[in-house]
């Protein structure tokens, strides 16, 4: 008979040594690949370019190991809403000059703290009594060339004596347009359904009473975070797709979360790691940057992003064959507080039309857009195919066990 | 034998003439009401989907004409600026008469007009306002 062995057979330390090992003889076994040698490879258009829904497929024969030797990068991309966006501006000075401290583009507002003519103009600002036109629209006006009215007010200095400007402006007057979008790309997100017996309105669309409906985000195997889960390529520094331009991922993105519950294949399973990125709108289309606006919530900006992943070792090559049917995510209820988790699905069920959550079968949404994910997909390819986008190793990777914190409230002294 | 949905537009003066009668007596046409309004000033508006053969639907249609009752195909009603759509989905999510609909190879919007039964959810659903029905 054979024995079992058993974890607790071992003691902890012989446990790490052993799986040190055997990922050290796994490594020694498989082909490893750096940085250098695949951009060396990109410029004499030798390396061999593949979509994550492609190499899924691949990987339904092939190994991580053969993947690896066939495979040099993996584009992944997504076009969805993400509405932690918004665009730097610097006005130039005006003769008189003016301090700037309260700021308004088309009625928006705009942040008013930075300098004299330094602005940083929100996805989701707005003006309430103009609920339908905000920050994202304001960005796509600029960025499609069209004139945008300009007031700002401010109390006059000794060197900034103005008080008050109105005036026109545009993608061409402008001096710095810098999109900075400090939590794009969401490494994976949660499915919403309503069960009350009230229409809801949401980020995530109108979800339907009674659980008619069920709206997913995120392109599922070609998503850019889902196809490099523990961030081993992706961080500070990494060149990517932004809005139609080359951008870069310069820090984590706010509610960073690495310590969110994970498949057995390491998966997140409900929305965790995110972004920060930076590019230059000037070069930017709008043909990869929308601005929306939902009912009864607000504006928010549909960003394209894609995101070159470097096969290379076998690890990798196995991160990035993940298809639809492993990809897991939660299903949420939107319409009750704390919105409770009624199910686990994949991406393979929602994209199918239908999931089936506590026995009741619900059509599925999407609410991204996976035509223009696999457009980006494709540019991007063709982007690295002419030897015009050079992939690049992060200058330093993100941390690995972050969680987050609530905000919690605290009793104010009355002064 | 064809199918086809229309807006009808009743004027003041025509709302309590019973024209869908005559539409089935006289015309042969199977008519099924899918929405139906009506306006303060007595103006009402009426979606039907007409089925009957094609000489008969036009000779109804014209004898509806003759009523002052603005007869018009419901996909003329319909406007979508299909150029500016992202394909994202938000319309599917609300639409359950099955005309707009996310083709599963391409994942870009199919909206088959004369599926649509008005009941205009799509109007504030779709993130960059591209839908307008015209049904008043």
């Amino acid at each position: 008979m054979i024995k079992k062995w058993k974890i607790k057979d071992f003691k902890q330390d012989q446990f790490f040594q052993l799986r040190s090992s055997v990922f050290q003889l796994y490594l020694k076994m498989s082909k490893i690949k750096t940085y250098e040698e695949i951009n060396r490879k990109l410029k004499s258009g030798d390396a061999v370019i593949l979509t994550a829904e492609e190499v899924s497929k691949m990987a339904q024969e092939a190994s991580p190991e053969e993947i690896v030797e066939k495979v040099d990068v993996v584009t992944t991309a997504t076009f969805g809403a993400m509405c932690s966006s918004g665009a730097i501006i610097n006005f130039g000075h005006a003769n008189p000059p003016i301090r700037m401290e309260k700021i308004r583009l088309n009625g928006v507002p705009c942040y008013e703290g930075l300098a004299a003519v330094d602005s940083y103009i929100g996805a989701t600002a707005c003006d309430p009594d103009n609920p339908g036109y905000g920050g994202a629209h304001v960005i796509q006006d600029l960025l499609e060339g069209k004139d945008v009215v300009l007031e700002a007010w401010a109390k006059g200095t000794d060197c900034y004596p103005r008080k008050h400007i109105k005036t026109k402006i545009n993608i061409k007057t402008i001096n710095e347009f810098t999109l900075f979008n400090p939590r794009n790309a969401y490494q994976n997100y949660n499915v919403a359904v309503n069960t009350t017996k009230k229409m809801i309105h949401t980020y995530m669309g109108t979800l339907l009473p009674g659980l008619r409906n069920a709206t997913y985000s995120t392109s599922g195997e070609l998503s850019p975070l889902l196809n490099d889960p523990e961030l081993r390529t992706i961080g500070i520094g990494t060149r990517i797709f932004l809005g139609g331009a080359q951008g870069f991922v310069i820090w984590p993105g706010t509610q960073f979360h690495t310590t969110k519950p994970k498949n057995e294949l390491g998966v997140p399973v409900t929305n965790a790691a995110t972004i920060a990125v930076i590019g230059n709108l000037k070069e930017m289309s709008s043909e990869y940057l929308q601005a929306a606006y939902f009912e009864k919530y607000g504006v928010s900006m549909f960003v394209g992003i894609g995101i070159p992943i470097p096969v290379l070792d076998a690890d990798i090559a196995r991160r990035v064959s993940i298809n639809n049917g492993q990809i897991e995510t939660s299903v949420l209820d939107y319409g009750t507080v704390g919105m409770p988790k009624l199910g686990q699905v994949t991406y393979k069920e929602l994209q199918s039309g239908a999931i089936k959550v506590q026995g009741k079968k619900i059509r599925t949404a999407p609410v991204s857009s996976l035509a223009k994910a696999r457009k980006i997909a494709e540019e991007l390819r063709t982007w690295l195919q002419n030897g015009s986008f050079e992939i690049s190793k992060p200058v330093q990777l993100f941390p690995i066990d972050t969680s987050l914190n609530s905000l919690n409230e605290m009793e104010v002294e009355n002064d | 034998m064809i199918k086809k949905r229309f807006i009808l537009n009743f004027p003041p003066e025509s709302g309590d003439k019973p024209l869908s009668y005559h539409l089935v007596k006289d015309y042969d046409i199977r008519i099924n009401i899918l929405k139906a309004e009506v306006y303060p000033g007595k103006m009402g508006s009426l979606l039907l989907e007409l089925q009957g053969k094609k000489e008969n639907i036009e000779k109804g249609v014209k004898y509806l004409t003759q009523h002052h009752v603005v007869c018009e195909p419901l996909d003329k009603r319909i406007h979508f600026q299909a150029e500016k759509c992202i394909d994202c989905g938000n319309c599917t999510a609300v639409c359950f008469a099955g005309a707009l609909i996310m083709n599963k190879k391409t994942w870009k919007l199919e909206f088959d007009k004369n599926k649509c039964v008005v009941c205009e959810l799509c109007i504030p659903a779709c993130p960059l306002k591209l839908f307008e029905i015209d049904f008043r």
